[in-house]
């Protein structure tokens, strides 16, 4: 039978276990499928479930066997990945590309989610850098302050996802430029701070790009409830995500749960509809 | 009548008149007529008609 060990086809005898594949990868397998496997024993995942158990193997497992500790190899962790997601949605995860517009905290915590989640692409877009009232609710951390954001977050997701294809454009965006910027990118997350950049970038998408598909933002402030955070297909191009009501302003501060609530909501349907999904 | 972001209104009225009379800061929003953008430069010219399902998208900063 075929196994797909850490991402290779390989053949075991009828009758092989799970623990015949540990061994195969981890010649020492510091008691790996004992009755109390010790700390060091190594991270064994089958069909993309991480286990403890022996078992029998079956054609057509995935197995991926890395020893504690030991940063995967890059098929190693495209294995795990591709096991985690069925393969039909990995290979879509790896060729998508998505542009985001804006980098706060919206923008910084759609990349991660994106690059976490096994998006291939990703094209980050933001003319700011990082200052310490970012701190509050982005996903930067205090060794970005004064680096455009741009270039941080490309930084972090090379520590999350380091063959995640990612690149950079640090511009203010303009109504003149939006066409020729977000060219490459299928479908867009709008992750603007201010109400009329992001109804210009979002019209002009629309207006310009008859096959764009834009994920939008609106309204997600305060610590009201985050049951109230939504998405919503409001067009046949254009999903809404956020409660549309609550604004950033004094008294009224971008709190970091219902913003990573909302980009949250925002990534999701980004992965849906990379996975041929068009409802909210 | 037309139904414009789940409410009834009169048809008849350009997308400009009902974004002015119903208060919406035109700067701020994106509009849709059945499923599709109107420009915004077409807001004047649109008429809101008989049947149409119009969803006016309103943006509020924060992100």
């Amino acid at each position: 039978m075929l196994v797909e060990l850490n991402g290779r086809q390989t053949a075991f005898p009828e009758g092989a276990r799970l623990r015949d594949a540990v061994a195969l990868r981890c010649h020492e397998m510091s008691g790996w499928g004992g009755a109390t496997p010790p700390p060091d024993a190594p991270v064994v995942v089958l069909n993309g479930w991480q286990t403890d158990e022996d078992g029998p193997l079956r054609h057509g497992d995935s197995v991926v066997v890395v020893p504690r500790g030991e940063f995967p190899a890059r098929e190693e962790l495209a294995s795990m990945l591709r096991a985690r997601n069925a393969p039909e949605l990995a290979d879509r995860l790896a060729a998508a590309r998505v542009g985001i517009a804006g980098l706060g905290g919206i923008g910084s915590h759609v990349a991660v989610f994106l690059a976490r989640a096994g998006v291939g692409h990703l094209h980050l877009v933001d003319f700011d850098v990082v200052e310490p009232t970012n701190l509050n609710r982005q996903a930067y951390r205090t060794c970005h302050i004064g680096m455009p954001k741009a270039e941080a977050l490309r930084r972090e997701l090379a520590e999350i996802q380091p063959w995640a294809d990612v690149c950079i454009d640090i511009v203010k965006v303009t109504e003149a430029c939006v066409r020729t910027l977000f060219a490459g990118d299928a479908i867009v997350c709008e992750a603007f701070d201010h109400a009329r950049s992001k109804a210009m970038l979002v019209n002009t998408l629309l207006e310009q790009c008859p096959d764009k598909v834009i994920v939008a933002a609106s309204g997600m402030a305060g610590i009201g409830s985050c049951n109230a955070v939504t998405t919503r297909k409001a067009a046949r191009r254009l999903y809404i995500c956020g409660d549309g009501v609550t604004e950033g302003g004094p008294g009224q501060s971008l709190m970091a749960p219902r913003v990573a609530v909302c980009a949250g909501h925002q990534a999701n349907m980004i992965l849906r509809l990379i996975a041929g999904e068009s409802e909210a | 009548m037309v139904t414009v972001n789940g409410t009834k209104v009169t048809p008849g009225l350009t997308v400009a008149d009902y974004l002015r009379q119903a208060g919406f800061d035109v700067s701020r929003v994106a509009v849709e007529k059945n499923g599709e953008i109107v420009p915004r430069a077409a807001y004047g010219d649109t008429l809101i008609e008989q049947d149409d399902e119009i969803e006016v998208v309103r943006f509020v900063g924060g992100g």
